[in-house]
């Protein structure tokens, strides 16, 4: 049995059929009318469609090595491109101007670290690691990064990368979780106002592994994620999450393909954004497949959207690809809205004042998410980081949005 | 010692077919210390008197006054008046995901007053008003009204009245959907905030069951945007034996 629901006016073609390499060459330069690119402003990305314009630059900064052991390793490792081929021209692109690999790899529970300054780190909390582009305001020449994070069979780990300063870049990251791995991975894309960063996420799950993949992105130009996870192990489980706050000037996107190809795996997908300033863009598209071997899936994808502001604008494209009959669950769900009325006059008839009460409703719009990443020292760093970029906004759409205005 | 003073009101919504008038002129005096029933059929306006004291974008003022001790509520935002002191208690409490119940009285309690409360002092308070309603204090932790039964949503209106302690209540039929113990543990909270502090009630309601518990002062008979009759308590015994006929057909 094969269903098919898409969503949109694209081509209706299969995901498992699209077209996937390492070699930049096998993709046309991309027009911005293909699948994978018709929402993304593709004129700015002239450079990251070029390998031999990317300058190779895995250099990221250890601020707190927790359970890790970081290195930067040659691109022939054998930890490096083992997971699923790039699915469009910058990755492909990205891959084959890097010459290097920031390598991060979780060993196993109790197990000795190397020598040196890692192996006095505290084993059981976050790596925390920034991948720095240059000072705002700055042009910054193009670049390709890639990053490989592995969990070995069985061992734990939770990582996060912040993304700062000004860039131009294409970006890799492959995540390998080996049998009854358990890893958490959050990308955090703070970005300098003008920056441009297009990454490709690809990720492969052995049996039982459990992958908790964070993205959240307040802060660059354009910035576009695609994570590509493939589901290769029987009972392996997904976590899927992602935020975004886009404002005036800034196009996020999220292109998620989960490929359910081992029986009685899980995957989640909850991405939720808000529309901040005129102009706004967010895409959402969240393609999953469950192929035919993959009996006993249990699949479900969401996406919301508030938008605040006139003139912005929220693309959302769920689409499940079925292939078996034989499976415990499949679903999406997409919404996007503006403030609830009812819930604010709610707020305010209890005295609470109307700029207050918006940055309620929308606090409240994603705590249920930053409260799954259940790290509490990353839930009160991304609180803070959503409480910032909100706190200047509310006050702006306080006194020019809504019955009564924020002048209280 | 509060007064709230309605002159005249009329108000009208927007519907498809335009502006349509809904209340044609109302009167109506409230005190502190001072209970008054509005009873009325359905449809006849009671709820948009509600919403359009409490300020509901909705519902647009055409004519006439309102004013608490003085001051023009008309002008002022939907959270200014609750600091002024109106407090409404809707038919239809909204649900608020993702707010903790918690997060939303202390957020209330703190603009109310100015200033936040003493936290030791308010968790007990906000603790013992719960367990008076006979709610579970775990549901300081769910969301606004989320989940909630009928019920729980009306006691949960009534916790808030008693914490925050305004100077004159709307209660739009807080007694629709409520068995016998739950009405009489609503109730109970309200006669305890009028004992406590003086509250001034307008007590919405479509039946004279919850005049057993809350004693009225004044009955007004409201039937197509205005108040048809008044009088005493006797009013709301006629209602009981006649029902609205007699003003609907009028
Ligand atoms: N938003 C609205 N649009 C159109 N008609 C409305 C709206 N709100 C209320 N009404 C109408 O106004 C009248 C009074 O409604 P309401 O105040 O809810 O009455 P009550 O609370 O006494 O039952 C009803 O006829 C109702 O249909
Ligand atoms: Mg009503």
């Amino acid at each position: 049995m094969t269903t098919f629901h898409q969503h949109g006016d694209g081509p209706a073609a299969s995901r498992a059929l699209r077209l996937a390499s390492f070699d930049p060459a096998a993709f046309d330069r991309p027009s911005g009318r293909e699948e994978e690119w018709r929402f993304t402003p593709v004129t700015q990305l002239g450079s990251l469609f070029e390998p031999s314009d990317l300058v190779p630059d895995a250099a990221v900064t250890v601020e707190q090595a927790g359970g890790a052991t970081c290195a930067l390793v040659p691109k022939d490792h054998p930890s490096v491109g083992t997971t699923p081929a790039p699915g469009d021209r910058v990755a492909a692109a990205a891959w084959q101007a890097a010459e290097q690999a920031f390598l991060v790899t979780f060993d196993g529970a109790g197990q000795a670290g190397p020598a040196g300054e890692v192996g006095e780190a505290d084993r059981t909390g976050v790596t925390w690691l920034t991948a720095r582009g240059g000072a705002a305001g700055q042009e910054a020449a193009p670049s390709a990064g890639l990053i490989v994070i592995e969990a070995k069979p069985g061992a734990r780990g939770t990582v996060v990368i912040d993304h700062v300063g000004q860039a131009y870049r294409a970006g890799t990251m492959e995540i390998v979780l080996g049998e009854g791995a358990d890893l958490t991975v959050v990308t955090l894309h703070q970005w300098a106002p003008d920056a441009v960063h297009v990454t490709s996420h690809r990720a492969r799950l052995a049996k039982d592994a459990h992958l908790k993949h964070v993205t959240i992105s307040t802060g660059g130009a354009l910035v576009r994620v695609t994570p590509h996870v493939a589901l290769e192990g029987p009972g392996a489980n997904l976590e899927l999450l992602g935020l975004n706050l886009t404002d005036t000037g800034q196009h996020h996107e999220a292109q998620l393909f989960v490929d359910h190809a081992a029986p009685n795996c899980t995957s989640r997908a909850t991405y939720k954004g808000a529309l901040l300033g005129e102009g706004a863009h967010s895409v959402w598209i969240g393609d999953v497949l469950i192929r035919g071997a993959a009996h006993g899936t249990d699949t479900y994808e969401l996406n919301r959207n508030l938008v605040l502001a006139k003139g912005a604008h929220a693309d959302s494209v769920p689409n499940l690809e079925i292939e078996t009959g034989n499976i415990r669950g499949a679903g999406h769900a997409s919404a996007t809205g503006r403030f609830d009325d009812e819930q604010l006059f709610y707020l305010q008839a209890r005295g609470i004042p109307e700029v207050e009460a918006r940055s309620l409703v929308v606090h409240a719009f994603f705590n249920d998410l930053i409260g799954r990443i259940g790290r509490p020292e990353i839930e009160a760093r991304l609180t803070g980081l959503v409480d910032q970029k909100l706190a200047a906004v509310m006050a702006r759409l306080g006194l020019s949005l809504g019955p009564g205005g924020g002048a209280a | 010692m509060s007064t709230l003073e309605i002159k005249d009101l009329h108000v009208s919504v927007d519907t498809p077919e335009g502006a349509k008038a809904i209340l044609k002129g109302v009167d109506l005096t409230i005190a502190s210390g001072q209970t008054h029933a509005i009873m009325g059929p359905n449809g006849s306006g009671k709820s948009t008197l509600a919403y359009s004291l409490a300020g509901h974008p909705k519902y647009l003022v055409t004519d006439g006054s309102v004013t608490l001790d003085g001051a023009d509520v008309l002008a002022m935002t939907v959270d200014e008046r609750a600091r002024a002191g109106l407090f409404l208690a809707m038919q239809y409490p909204v649900e608020v995901p993702g707010v903790t119940m918690a997060n939303f009285l202390r957020t209330a309690k703190t603009a109310i007053d100015g200033q936040a409360p003493p936290l030791r002092a308010w968790v007990k308070e906000v603790g013992q008003a719960m367990d008076r309603l006979r709610f579970d204090r775990e549901f300081q932790e769910r969301s606004i009204n989320e989940g909630f039964s009928g019920g729980e949503k009306k006691r949960h209106e009534i916790l808030q009245m008693e914490l925050l302690k305004p100077a004159i209540a709307i209660l739009d039929e807080t007694d629709s959907g409520l068995d016998v113990d739950a009405l009489r543990i609503v109730s109970e909270g309200v006669n305890r905030v009028k004992e406590a502090t003086g509250l001034g009630v307008m007590l919405i309601t479509h039946y004279t069951r919850i005049l057993r518990y809350i004693h009225p002062d004044f009955v007004h008979v409201f039937v197509d945007g205005r108040v048809a009759e008044r009088g005493g308590p006797e009013l709301a015994e006629r209602l009981e034996a006649e029902g609205y006929d007699r003003f609907v057909n009028a």
